[in-house]
């Protein structure tokens, strides 16, 4: 079963995941996220770092539909525009995990021996390590910026999906058609890319859909904490920062880049539990 | 059993060697010396006290030897001293801040299992009704909500608009007047907000995971044994299925350690409970090696240990383990 063949996406994995109305409302608002972050520039109403004086923590008005904020910038625009760093640090971060991890898990799997007891250790040692903790060490002696947090988020996220890739490469590893790629004498690595690789994807497409929700959820704490995206570069996370400093007057500066977050995180999971279901083969006719 | 626990705690000293080799790493991933650091903070010293410091803390030395120099010290439980104007031994500071986080984190825990274990229950034994829907509508809101965005809703809505609870730190101004019970209710009051947000954290996955453990043994030939022998639904589900189905969450408890620990830095700057987390951040942010080193360690060994007791509890409390 070659689970990402296009006619296996057609035939199969696609009218299962468009029967669940749940993944596909999660499949629109992510797409819609898509959109609005492309075209943010348009959209926005006012220019996300604009500063006004004379328009300071105005709250939701028709004019700022989410207020303004301590600046008098649009709470609204500035949103809009942290939809952006949220996608890249999700994508980016992630696809740095899901290099890595299965990388590791191929290798680990179908190697073997002292090769996968070393490096399944190494993920028991990264596990130890509460995740939030080494983030903030690394960003210590590094500087905050987007790309040091997207690279940190990621390297410190390849531990499940190493380990996902491996069980499923050693069950890949026993069946009939590596062996015969084997016969006919395929390299190792024709082997690991070509034949295994393809067939240990799914459990990682759920597990990165999944990863990116965690991703934004890592990174707007972080911000959040004035150690992720520095202002004045609006991300959903460092508005939360100003939301918690005027708690006591503006709670539209809190309430709107909270529920950006919540949307988004719940569209992203909503998703993955689809691709999951659709992809599960006890569950398939 | 004797051989197993002795395999199991052989196998903490690869892990824990591995943890001083990922730690010393990172931090010496900076670009510049620490002492560099040290020396941006006053800016009065000269030269001469840079080699000096460079000297004291053996920088001008090889990188394995200061990892074992490091390791040698760490061996004896000497951390080194904060950066920090105090200048204290890092391990007093950690000994100081480190009882409140475990006892916050404790508590957490205690509170999460306790609602998440009859709620994933409820939500198996009632599959597909209204009840398991929004049970299952609240768990997935549950985790896409960012713990800290919680914590500002709650301290807005009870802190700041009913006025009930206070919102930061562990006791009021003058607490030291009141009597031993108004001290405890002042605590007690404190502690309300931060708790339920570090035992919200992961409350959705425990109660997701109870209700599929559930599932899986309500599936089960012997519940269908207990039934046939006219067993009432209160005891077919809540001891011979709720039993087999808690074995696994003593794993899960043991791997939401790390969790717990590292979220204490979101809600101990949050609320300003002077814990190990807020060290932490404090830490981070003034950039105090010694400190961040040292609670790196200590937090990962922490889960070590967390893991560990959460193994030989398993191995105890599985019959089919603890006979063999």
């Amino acid at each position: 079963m070659t689970v990402l063949k296009t006619s296996f996406i057609a035939a199969v994995f696609w009218p299962r995941l468009k029967r669940n109305r749940l993944a596909m409302t999660g499949l629109l608002v992510v797409a819609a996220l898509f959109l609005a972050s492309l075209l943010a520039p348009l959209i926005a109403p006012y220019n996300p770092t604009e500063i006004n004086a004379w328009q300071v923590l105005s709250p939701p008005t028709s004019s700022h539909w989410f207020g303004t904020d301590e600046l008098g910038r649009d709470v609204f625009s500035r949103v809009l525009f942290g939809a952006r760093i949220s996608l890249k640090v999700g994508f980016v971060a992630i696809g740095i995990a899901v290099l890595l991890g299965s990388s590791v898990g191929l290798v680990a799997g179908f190697y073997g021996g002292w090769v996968d007891t070393l490096l399944m250790r190494c993920v028991d040692i990264m596990l130890c390590f509460p995740a939030f903790f080494l983030i903030l060490a690394v960003i210590t002696v590094r500087e905050p910026s987007i790309w040091n947090i997207m690279a940190v988020i990621g390297l410190t996220g390849w531990m499940g999906v190493a380990r996902l890739v491996r069980a499923e490469v050693l069950a890949i590893r026993e069946m009939d058609y590596i062996m015969a790629a084997r016969c006919i004498g395929c390299s190792d690595l024709r082997i690991i890319l070509r034949h295994i690789l393809p067939n240990a994807l799914s459990p990682v497409l759920v597990a990165a859909t999944l990863g990116v929700a965690g991703a934004i959820l890592t990174e707007s704490a972080l911000s959040f904490l004035g150690i992720g995206v520095l202002p004045p570069t609006p991300s959903w996370g460092n508005i939360l920062t100003s939301g918690k400093d005027y708690i006591e007057f503006a709670w539209w500066l809190s309430l709107f880049p909270g529920l950006a977050i919540l949307v988004t995180v719940l569209a992203y999971n909503l998703l993955g539990e689809g691709i999951r279901d659709a992809l599960d083969p006890r569950t398939m006719k | 059993m004797t051989t197993y626990l002795l395999k199991r705690i052989a196998m903490l000293v690869p892990l824990m060697l591995g943890i001083t080799l990922i730690t010393f790493t990172v931090i010496h991933l900076a670009p510049g010396e620490p002492v560099d650091m040290q020396m941006a903070m006053n800016p009065k010293v000269g030269k001469e006290a840079r080699e000096r410091l460079t000297k004291f803390y053996g920088l001008d030395k090889p990188l394995h030897e200061q990892y074992f120099t490091w390791l040698g010290k760490l061996a004896r439980l000497d951390l080194g001293r904060s950066f920090s104007s105090d200048n204290r031994p890092v391990l007093d500071k950690i000994k100081e801040r480190l009882p409140i986080t475990l006892s916050l984190n404790l508590v957490a825990l205690v509170i999460e299992f306790g609602l998440a274990i009859p709620i994933g229950v409820l939500a198996a034994v009632r599959r597909d009704t209204i009840l398991d829907k929004g049970i299952t509508v609240v768990v997935f809101l549950g985790f896409a909500v960012p713990t800290f965005w919680l914590a500002l809703l709650l301290m807005y809505f009870f802190g700041v608009k009913l006025n009930w609870l206070p919102i930061s730190g562990l006791h009021t101004l003058g607490y030291e007047s009141y009597s031993w019970f108004g001290r405890l209710w002042d605590l007690t009051k404190h502690l309300i907000l931060p708790v339920c947000v570090a035992s919200f954290g992961s409350f959705a996955g425990v109660s997701r995971y109870m209700r599929s453990a559930m599932l899986q043994v309500i599936g089960q030939d012997y519940i269908t044994t207990a039934r046939a022998k006219g067993l009432s639904e209160r005891v077919v589900i809540w001891k011979h299925a709720l039993r087999n189905a808690l074995l696994p969450l003593i794993t899960l408890a043991g791997f939401s350690i790390p969790g717990l620990i590292g979220g204490s830095v979101i809600f101990e700057s949050i609320f300003a409970i002077p814990g190990m987390g807020q060290l932490f951040y404090q830490g981070v942010m003034s950039r105090d090696y010694p400190v961040v080193m040292g609670i790196l360690v200590i937090g990962a060994f922490l889960t070590l240990l967390g893991n560990l007791i959460a193994d030989i509890s398993y191995a105890l409390a599985d019959p089919r383990i603890r006979q063999q």
